[in-house]
């Protein structure tokens, strides 16, 4: 598989769809639509066409600046290959999502849509510290684009406070990049930015902590955990629908991913003894995410601080440091890609039919819309941890292994889940049952397009829910590679 | 002939003849387009002369200049961004003033004295270019006829830049007085203790003077003012060719002379720069106005290259740090041209005072979409996002001083930054939002070369970004061969 040639196909296919808006208003969104379905598709077939027991789909390495030792360097492994998938399927949604919602400049939204995705692709595949990070930034600008032009009322302020988060923990990191190639350098006298290399590299202890932390700043700030989350409610309260979609389906698990790779891969004895932060930091974010998630009266707010919660289960996971937690904390970043997804689908759909995210102007919409009610009702479920869906393995390997790292953080993760089915259910409660408001008139059920999608994400969270072993092999070769203890 | 040095000093020649040649030109035949053209060509000429007069190798003409790789690059440079005014300026003038010709000799003046300077390895190389180059610059910053803004920025400009120049050369006599000579390469140890106080009193004025060219901080105070009168596609010639001409000799001199080696002025350098780095960065969270804005982005941006100057103390290796500041002031060139190109285009049929405040472009993306995406360029890449040449520019400011282990001018740097994020976003975030009703913006027709002039700059501000190897090479080339 090239994977240049997949990033390559999105940056172009973001140039066509913008130039296609002169041909035909919507031909843009059709663009887009095709490209990630081609995506998916050749990212599927990498995977199939491997036999079993493949650790590595697919490696490029071509020099870009020698001067400083930086390549353009892409590898997809197991835990790589599943996000970009992930990537491809939640670039899909997005384009569904927002396919009659947005009225301006369809072509440029496409566009940003196309290249954030590129930018994600980009991220997840990096092997080269400085190619990450550019492809880190490369996501953060056509994002930013996203929320400040086709963002709801306030979109001003949560453009620029989501653009200064990510940017300044950025700045942290690369810091924290620059020194480590120093450091390294000076023990080899080779500037490299090479992963494998730098994986290496001998470094002084308290040295290695600092380092890690930079990169732990960053990770966390996009994950994003408490109490550095701040960003996310306003961000996608005021980003359009298919940002939304994009931002809880794949931008968030950019930090987890760098979380996993970078922070515990780089420095895995550093990241040991930072563990216990790392699980009280989690854990800190499960149970203030619900809290704040059940005081929430604005749909997307809600589903905003779920996702600071569930999000807390990858920290909890990754910091347990055993293979079980794991694959919990991976488990649970794809599930979490689909059920928030489709929430924020969801809220968006009821924002383009009611004209507002209160929950307090819903009421009864089941008896209006009864296929939105459904689905809403199923991925609130699953967003609570209904066992035989997706989200449940994830949490509850997630819990398992935490449970021998650190018991008492581990009770206190597992109240968190007793909050998600509150506010869960409230959320269902408030919008879909109870007596019908009054001033909402006859609303638009969902259609065959917005069906297909949503029973494609059901497919997923149920697949995921009763057989996660595929997943599970995916990702095994890369948490073994880390140095984890098996349980 | 084995006269050798001719060559050398060629583009310097060339320039000197083109600017009589013009002036002939302009006594027989007054046409701003001829004299917009055949300005045009002397630049490209003197510029396509460059590479042969490097051709013998390092030269030292006289003992008051050296010509090498890295004075020629930035000799290059300069030309390019008189290049970019000429072609910027010309509509813009034709809108203000009765008769645009002599402006083009004084961008011929100015490239001029910018370019000794580039080369300048004695003070009286130094102290001639920067006046011809100053003095040139007072003319061009009140060219236009009607305002009072370009009036007052000349006036102002022409005061404080004469106090800088004479703290200057009163520095350069104590250092002649202490040490005997006026050469960068022999400046000697001063010959006693009583002299030894002059020699180091000189060396302070003598920074002081350039700190006040660069505008750094705590002698910034006319920047914005300056920046704000001028007419923009002067404003844009000052924050480049100025300021890099001024950093060009700075650093030369600063590795020949040792001068760091003093704890007390590398000190005060070390204060200065994260002065300039958070100052200018916060007082530009307070503007309204783009030009002062990129005013006070130029204080923080100067205040940054300070790092590469740093590093010569730090590392006795002062070759990472000429490359930091080749490329960072190649980049910084770029950026700048392109934002003030964006402002000139914008501005040419604007009456009293350019089209500068923020609320003005409001809806550019929509409006110019061209015009939108280069500003957007720029001011991402003086953000130092990636994918722009700013990106790379900090980058190499990063790895200069992470060697050197300036770590405080590093965190400085990174907070600057950070600041910085917040007002360049804003800029952008105002082109995207929805036109403004009044429309003063959408009505203006953007003549064909400004729009080439700032397209060619805003896709060489990400071609570089995205692919700085070959920037990386020929600057690596030019210090490889020619040493310092």
């Amino acid at each position: 598989m090239n994977i240049l040639a997949l990033i390559m196909g999105l940056l172009a296919a973001g140039v066509v769809a913008a130039f296609s808006e002169r041909i035909h208003q919507h031909a843009p969104r059709w663009v887009s639509l095709i490209a990630f379905v081609v995506a998916l598709i050749y990212t599927s077939s990498a995977w199939l066409g491997a036999g079993s027991g493949t650790e590595e789909y697919a490696r490029q390495v071509l020099p870009w600046i020698p001067r400083f030792g930086i390549q353009v360097y892409l590898v997809l492994d197991g835990l790589s290959l599943m996000l970009v998938a992930l990537t491809a399927f939640v670039g899909i949604v997005a384009v569904v999502s927002s396919w009659s919602e947005i009225s301006e400049r369809h072509g440029f939204f496409q566009f940003n849509i196309l290249w954030v995705m590129a930018g994600v692709v980009g991220v997840f595949s990096a092997f080269d510290l400085f190619l990450f990070f550019f492809f880190w930034e490369v996501m953060l600008i056509p994002m930013y684009f996203l929320i400040a032009i086709w963002g709801h009322e306030n979109r001003a302020y949560a453009a620029t406070k989501f653009f200064l988060f990510t940017q300044i923990s950025g700045l942290l990191m690369l810091f924290a990049i620059l020194s480590l190639v120093y450091f390294n350098y000076q023990a080899t006298g080779v500037i490299t930015f090479d992963y494998f290399e730098l994986r290496n590299a001998s470094l002084d202890p308290d040295v290695a902590w600092w380092l890690m932390l930079g990169f732990f700043v960053a990770f966390i700030t996009k994950l994003p955990s408490v109490p550095v989350h701040t960003w996310l409610p306003d961000a996608h309260t005021q980003a359009p629908t298919a940002g939304s979609v994009i931002l809880a389906g794949i931008l968030l698990k950019t930090g987890g991913y760098g979380v996993i790779r970078f922070a515990v891969g780089l420095f895995p004895e550093a990241s040991q003894d930072f563990a216990t932060v790392g699980m009280l930091l989690g854990a800190l974010s499960i149970v203030y995410g619900g809290y704040m998630a059940y005081s929430q009266s604005d749909f997307k707010r809600l589903v905003a601080y779920s996702s600071v919660a569930h999000m807390g289960f990858i920290l909890l996971g990754v910091y347990a440091f055993n293979e079980i937690a794991m694959q919990g904390a991976v488990v649970t970043m794809i599930a979490h890609g689909f059920s928030t997804a489709a929430l924020f689908m969801m809220a968006g759909a009821l924002q383009q039919r009611l004209h507002s995210r209160e929950m307090s102007k819903m009421g009864g919409l089941w008896v209006r819309a009864p296929r939105m009610g459904a689905m809403t009702l199923f991925f609130v479920v699953a967003s609570v941890g209904m066992p035989g869906l997706g989200n449940f393995v994830g949490e509850f390997l997630a819990l398992l292994g935490a449970f021998q790292a650190h018991v008492p953080l581990t009770i206190a993760a597992t109240i968190g889940i007793v909050v998600a089915a509150v506010y869960g259910l409230s959320l269902m409660q408030r919008a879909f049952q109870g007596v019908p408001n009054p001033d909402v008139g006859e609303i638009e059920d969902f259609g065959a397009r917005e069906m297909t999608v949503m029973i494609l994400m059901m497919i997923g969270l149920v697949w995921l829910g009763v057989y996660p072993q595929l997943v599970l092999d995916l990702s095994a070769p890369v948490i073994t590679s880390l140095g984890v203890a098996g349980l | 002939m084995s006269h050798a040095w001719v060559n050398s000093v060629m583009p310097h020649i060339v320039l000197t003849v083109g600017l009589m040649v013009l002036m002939l030109l302009v006594a027989f035949r007054r046409s701003h387009a001829l004299a917009m053209t055949s300005t045009f060509l002397i630049l490209v000429i003197a510029g396509a002369l460059i590479p042969q007069s490097l051709a013998a190798g390092s030269e030292e003409v006289f003992g008051l200049i050296r010509v090498d790789g890295y004075g020629q690059f930035f000799s290059g440079l300069f030309l390019l961004a008189a290049i970019v005014t000429v072609l910027i300026s010309f509509r813009y003038l034709d809108h203000r003033a009765s008769s645009c010709e002599e402006f083009y000799m004084l961008i011929l003046t100015a490239t001029l004295g910018a370019m000794v300077m580039a080369v300048a390895s004695h003070f009286a190389t130094l102290i001639l270019g920067l006046e011809i180059l100053s003095i040139s610059l007072y003319a061009m910053i009140c060219y236009p006829q009607e305002g009072r803004l370009p009036l007052e920025a000349a006036t102002k400009y022409l005061v404080l830049s004469g106090v800088a120049s004479t703290t200057m050369l009163f520095g350069m006599a104590l250092i002649y007085a202490a040490s005997g000579s006026l050469s960068f390469s022999a400046l000697g140890q001063p010959v006693d203790n009583q002299g030894e106080n002059y020699y180091w009193l000189g060396q302070g004025m003598l920074i002081v003077g350039l700190a006040f060219k660069l505008s750094l901080v705590p002698f910034h105070m006319w920047t914005p003012d300056v920046y704000q009168g001028a007419p923009a596609p002067v404003t844009g010639f000052i924050a480049t060719v100025s300021k890099g001409a001024v950093f060009a000799v700075l650093l030369r001199y600063a590795v020949i002379s040792d001068v760091l080696s003093n704890a007390s002025i590398a000190l005060g350098i070390s204060i200065i720069a994260v002065g300039s780095m958070v100052v200018g960065n916060l007082l530009a969270l307070l503007e309204k106005n783009i030009k002062r804005i990129l005013a006070f982005s130029s204080i923080a941006h100067a205040g940054y290259l300070l790092i590469a100057l740093l590093v010569v103390a730090a590392l006795d290796d002062p070759e990472i740090a000429r490359e930091t500041t080749m490329v960072y002031l190649a980049g910084y060139f770029l950026m700048t041209l392109a934002a003030f190109g964006v402002i000139s285009a914008l501005s040419i049929s604007a009456s009293d005072q350019d089209t500068e405040q923020l609320a003005d472009y409001q809806g550019l993306f929509w409006s110019h979409p061209v015009l939108a995406a280069v500003l957007t360029a720029a001011v991402l890449s003086l953000a130092g996002i990636p994918l722009t040449m700013g990106f790379i520019a900090k980058f190499y400011l990063f790895a200069a001083g992470v060697q050197g282990a300036l770590w405080v001018l590093l965190w400085a740097l990174v907070i600057g930054s950070a600041i910085g994020i917040y007002y360049y976003l804003r800029i952008v975030f105002t082109m995207t939002q929805s036109e403004s009703t009044d429309g003063s913006v959408r009505a203006t027709a953007i003549p064909v070369e400004t729009i080439v002039t700032v397209g060619v700059l805003g896709v060489a501000v990400i071609l570089f970004g995205v692919y700085p190897t070959p920037l990386i090479e020929l600057v690596r080339g030019l210090i490889g061969a020619f040493g310092a």
